[in-house]
């Protein structure tokens, strides 16, 4: 790993939200992850367990009470700056007054792209999420699936080389969601971007990720990385589904994530922290 | 009235959730049916005018020595088509008189323009005022008490002392005139409507989408242009419509306090002393501020056209 600066380096970091009364809550405590450049990684963990804290802090919506974060070598702060990421909330959280062309070119415009190059990036962008026959549609025509992968497009649309998503697929139904998860394998063999991805589904993290990183709630803390090894994105497809080492991956972090204290005896590719 | 301040004081931008919203917008069936409901609605209200003029009791209904419906005679209660009739007579006896809807449209027109006026006034200082405790938290906790109490003063305590500061404002070619004062009290009670309206709008974005712009690392101008602006548009627009309703009422009421001369709110109060031998005269400037009235939030109407992108999110 000498040389090669990693995409998302979180050293150490504690967040803890102060309450009015009483001691407050601690959502993050010495929370310690390296991103390569390039990988996907799955953050998945009981409800409140930090998960969506940590993204936050990662694209510096929210700062740390100890602790360092950099990504590709700089302070989050800057790496926000710099555009170095692109971000998909849970909630698309599309303009309703702009078209899905409008909503993908957002922040093309806002950073002064110039008009003909926003719209052949936004075509491009339609055209790789499935939705060419609905650019000049508003978000209210569109329905959640939809809206959710124009969100994904516009992630994309600066080709940022860290993607963070917060339970894209969470509002999906299981069909849609499948098959979202196939078109994200696509685009990050495409990209070649390293993403930090949020879910709450095993088998989603599984089938997506090169590492899983399992959580554990109040305070919120890493209990392992389970690294999957199902091989390089671009070989990914949905026989992956069926395969053995899927399921026996699938198994190590069911048992991670269930069997609090009685955790599993050390499996293969399972990092104790 | 009641209903438009109750557009403003409530969001109707909903929580999208996971379930598919659809925009139940108001396609041009549903305007005309409006307008329809709208006209026979007129036509109740005539028709009932003219049922309790003729059947209804000379003497009025009075109950326990109060008059709860007011008599029925020509002279308290004119017939519509002498209302409407004498429209179209001179205003006076005179040979060169013009006739009286002349008289009463030259006098609309002319409140229009000063309700106009302040109606702007209004508007920019409203929305100057807003973007002020937007920015900064200081400015709205020290500021919009002032705005809300602002409101509290009533216009005919106001309307002689603006006259009397206006009245020593002079400089240069510039000296300050009566229908300036009375568009500045019109401007007053049309600011308070835009500036409650335009700052619940500019804070009516998600924090979703305010999270994505500080993502985007772009500042508050650009943040406001593309997010809080257009956002705003559907608190704006109603707030816009009762500014434009006040302006008219403020500048007919502001006339009459002041006593500016070639408004509705002076042929008001001149034909009502007509009324004794011409039932009909004192209804006509009557007309007439239905009619501003109508006219300022048609137009209105006319910039939510423009604006209809923005109202998108209204989900039902
Ligand atoms: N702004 C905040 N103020 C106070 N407490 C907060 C805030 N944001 C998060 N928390 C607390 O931090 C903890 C972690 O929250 P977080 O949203 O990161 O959980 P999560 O893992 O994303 O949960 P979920 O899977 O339900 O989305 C929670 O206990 C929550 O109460
Ligand atoms: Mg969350």
């Amino acid at each position: 790993m000498t040389g090669i600066v990693p995409a998302v380096e979180v050293q150490g970091v504690t967040r803890r939200f102060a309450a009015r009364k009483g001691p407050g809550v601690t959502a993050l405590d010495d929370v310690s992850l390296t991103v390569a450049p390039g990988e996907f990684v799955s953050l998945i963990g009981p409800s409140g367990c930090g998960k969506s804290t940590l993204l936050r802090l990662v694209a510096d919506l929210d700062v740390p009470t100890s602790g360092s974060i950099e990504v590709f070598g700089k302070p989050a702060r800057q790496a926000r700056i710099d555009q170095d990421y692109g971000i998909a909330f849970q909630q698309a959280g599309l303009l309703p007054w702009r078209t899905v062309a409008g909503n993908i070119e957002l922040p093309l415009e806002l950073h002064g792209a110039g008009k003909a190059a926003r719209r052949r990036r936004a075509a491009e962008l339609i055209a790789l999420v499935g939705l060419s026959d609905f650019a000049g549609h508003y978000p209210d025509q569109l329905s959640g699936g939809m809206q959710q992968r124009v969100a994904i497009a516009r992630s994309l649309a600066e080709s940022p080389s860290l993607l963070l998503m917060d339970e894209p697929f969470g509002a999906l139904d299981e069909m849609t969601r499948e098959r979202m998860q196939n078109e994200l394998v696509r685009i990050c063999a495409e990209t070649q971007a390293a993403v930090v991805f949020v879910t709450h589904s095993i088998p989603e993290a599984v089938f997506l990720s090169t590492r899983v990183v399992v959580m554990s709630p109040r305070p919120g803390r890493i209990r392992s990385i389970v690294s999957v090894g199902l091989g390089e994105m671009s070989g990914r497809s949905e026989d992956l589904r069926e395969d053995e080492g899927f399921f026996r991956a699938l198994s190590q972090v069911r048992e991670l994530l269930h069997g609090d204290e009685a955790a599993p005896t050390g499996a293969r590719g399972v990092e104790r922290r | 009235m009641p209903t438009q301040t109750e557009q403003i004081a409530r969001p109707r931008r909903s929580v999208r959730g996971a379930a598919e919203l659809r925009v139940r917008r108001a396609g041009m069936p549903q305007r005309l049916s409006g307008g329809l409901f709208g006209l026979a609605g007129l036509a109740v209200l005539a028709l009932v005018w003219e049922l309790y003029k003729s059947f209804g009791p000379a003497d009025g209904v009075i109950l326990g020595g109060v008059t709860v419906l007011p008599r029925t005679t020509d002279l308290a209660m004119p017939h519509l088509f002498v209302m409407a009739e004498r429209l179209f007579e001179p205003v006076t006896g005179a040979a060169s008189a013009s006739p009286l809807w002349l008289a009463v449209l030259q006098g609309s027109l002319f409140t229009l323009g000063i309700a106009a006026v302040g109606w702007l006034v209004g508007v920019t200082v409203g929305l100057a005022l807003a973007l002020l405790m937007q920015r900064f938290r200081l400015a709205e906790s020290a500021i919009l008490p002032w705005i809300i109490l602002s409101q509290t003063v009533p216009l005919i305590a106001i309307a002689p002392l603006v006259r009397r500061w206006g009245a020593q404002i002079q400089f240069g070619e510039f000296t300050w005139e009566s229908w300036m004062s009375v568009a500045l009290i019109a401007s007053y009670l049309a600011f308070f409507p835009v500036s409650i309206g335009a700052l619940r709008g500019l804070g009516s974005p998600d924090a979703n989408h305010v999270d994505l712009m500080h993502c985007y690392a772009v500042g508050w101008w650009k943040t406001l242009w593309r997010l809080r602006l257009p956002a705003s548009v559907s608190y704006l627009l109603p707030a816009l419509r009762l500014a434009a309703v006040s302006a008219v009422v403020g500048s007919v009421v502001a006339e009459v306090s002041i006593g500016l001369r070639g408004g509705i709110g002076r042929l008001i109060v001149e034909y009502a002393g007509a009324a004794g031998g011409d039932p009909g005269k004192p209804w006509a400037p009557i007309f007439g501020s239905i009619l501003v009235g109508l006219v300022a939030a048609g137009f209105v109407g006319l910039i939510s056209l423009f604006l209809r992108r923005f109202r998108r999110g209204e989900a039902a």
